[in-house]
């Protein structure tokens, strides 16, 4: 008795408060908008039947969103500049992990806290953080201008660049650990042993130690790719009219636009979008695991 | 070993990236002039006035109680779920469970507070400090799942089954034997929910009504139109709160590493 105790009471709240809201989302995704409250229709009745009730949806919101460019748009856009904030923070990331795993032990614990500590601050305050830094009138304009690299003030704030440096900011310390952890295992001997047999020391960097990172590498693209894809504050707060992420237009969509079926609509599709790297990444890591083992 | 001069400057960049623009914030929030970028002179003023918004400290007030009830809710949840999913036996829609607990970790915070706001007008829940609290539940236990999890696969379950065969009942080897061991994961899991529930803008955004506001949603309303001062002292605060509690956390747990390193010596 308890033993069921244990698992129905998550059980049933999980049920309630995440898998039926989502089939609420599918089936308003599939409903009319109306000048109503709510503001879709149909709306399901006992009296009417669900047979009459399912008759009424269809995928008419769907076929919009592929007609206005708005959407089509957002959707790439927001895959490019997951992709490409990715890239950068695995470029900019994989240096602090080697770094991290080559520095002495006593300072590893150190280094892993400093690394983990800015995830405990507010993600609000640290994307805020850049607005004061790349604004026009900002700390790196007054510095550069001071130092007399630049005669005109840069224009990063608002900009797709302002993006990446956000998102690479807030995401960095997900690539940062599981590289290093992969990083950390590696037995430093294997590059010793190719140095002695004449490798250089970038042939061995190539050779042995990529290859051996590869399971952090992927498993720290997945953490930053997945979440950046839904990102709603960075391209609020630092992007401009020019940066479209679907994260945005949903919630324009939704509180401005006040249209639910498309903003669901809207919703379902960056599901199905997702579910493909999130289904590799448990590949991944379900491989990790089976190596360890 | 010796670290390159690579691996200092990588080290040493890395980590300037990852602190200065808070430190330029702390700095700054002592700056007089309303002209955030522009230094006049150190003052405390902003901080005063910080504290005299009403505003501001009703919006901490929603913030600290939908973080300490949602992370309690989301801990016991959690690690009711992670026992079942590591000591259940198989029950019948395990997978579905399973794939509950790890879909929210990967949902992006505009469906999850979509689908739940959709959900709560459906039922005609008022939306408030209620509908906050069940959101973060939601995800935040999910967390905690993964957390307490991790615990629980890996210790001894030899412990727990001895407990039972010299007669302690389920809920006494659970209370007993299990619960102390998984207890720092519980703990981190708190935490975990805690500090989520304290940082989430977007589903608080989608859940709450007229009637409650929480500092997050409040922040961002202020920061849509530009750096603020008022803000920066926030920040500061916030930033010097964390601090505080990572070092308290690691004094504590730096205590009972060295305690239980030298209670494993004595018993030898």
């Amino acid at each position: 008795m308890r033993r069921v105790f244990i698992i129905i009471v998550p059980y049933l709240w999980l049920l309630a408060l995440f898998l039926i809201p989502f089939a609420i989302v599918l089936k308003i995704s599939l409903s009319d908008v109306a000048m109503a409250r709510p503001p879709y229709l149909p709306q399901f009745s006992w009296e009417a039947g669900p047979g009459a009730f399912l008759a009424q949806l269809d995928f008419e919101n769907f076929t919009f969103l592929t007609t206005d460019d708005l959407y089509w748009k957002a959707y790439l856009s927001s895959l490019q500049i997951a992709a490409t904030s990715t890239l950068l923070t695995l470029l900019i990331g994989y240096p602090i992990a080697y770094a991290m795993a080559r520095a002495p032990e006593e300072w590893r614990a150190t280094l892993m806290m400093l690394v983990i500590l800015p995830f405990w601050t507010s993600f609000l305050i640290r994307v805020y953080s850049w607005m004061g830094i790349l604004s026009q009138e900002g700390y790196l304009n007054q510095l550069l201008l001071g130092l007399g690299v630049i005669s005109e003030p840069l224009i990063i704030l608002n900009t797709k660049a302002a993006v990446y440096i956000g998102i690479v900011y807030t995401y960095i310390p997900f690539m940062i650990l599981p590289i290093y952890a992969a990083l950390h295992r590696l037995d430093s001997s294997l590059i010793e042993a190719a140095e002695d047999l004449g490798c250089s020391r970038a042939k061995a960097f190539w050779l042995i130690t990529v290859p051996l990172s590869r399971n952090g590498i992927i498993a720290g693209c997945f953490l930053v790719f997945i979440p950046t894809l839904g990102e709603f504050v960075i391209p609020s707060l630092l992007g401009g009219s020019g940066t479209l992420m679907i994260g945005k237009v949903l919630w324009e969509e939704f509180f401005n636009n006040r249209d639910w079926p498309v903003a669901s609509a809207v919703a379902v599709v960056l599901v199905l979008i997702l579910i493909i790297p999130i289904v590799l990444f448990q590949q991944n890591q379900q491989k990790q695991n089976e190596a360890q083992s | 070993m010796r670290l390159s001069w690579f691996n200092i400057t990588s080290l040493t960049l890395g980590f300037a990236f990852l602190y200065l623009p808070m430190i330029i914030l702390v700095i700054y929030s002592f700056n007089e002039s309303r002209l955030v970028t522009v230094w006049t002179g150190f003052s405390t003023k902003w901080y005063g006035e910080l504290l005299s918004n009403q505003a501001f400290l009703d919006a901490a007030w929603v913030t600290l109680k939908v973080a300490v009830f949602s992370s309690t809710l989301a801990t016991v949840l959690g690690t009711l779920a992670a026992y079942a999913l590591v000591r259940g036996a198989r029950f019948p829609g395990r997978t579905l469970f399973s794939g509950m607990i790890y879909a929210p970790l990967v949902m992006p915070e505009v469906i999850t507070g979509l689908s739940l706001l959709l959900l709560f007008i459906g039922i005609g829940l008022d939306r408030g400090v209620l509908t906050i609290v069940l959101a973060h539940t939601t995800f935040s236990m999910c967390y905690v799942s993964v957390v307490v999890s991790s615990r629980l696969v890996s210790f001894d379950q030899s412990l727990e089954e001895a407990a039972l065969d010299l007669g302690c009942s389920p809920w006494d080897a659970f209370r007993l034997v299990t619960l102390p061991i998984i207890a720092p994961a519980v703990v981190s899991g708190w935490l975990l929910a805690f500090t989520l529930s304290l940082d989430d803008l977007v589903i608080a955004s989608f859940t709450t009504g007229p009637s409650a506001t929480t500092l997050p949603i409040k922040i961002f309303s202020a920061v849509r139109l530009g750096v603020s001062p008022e803000i920066n002292a926030l920040s500061t605060l916030m930033i010097a709160v964390v601090t505080l509690g990572v070092i308290i956390a690691s004094l504590i747990s730096k205590r009972n590493f060295v305690r239980e390193q030298h209670g494993s010596e004595s018993r030898h």
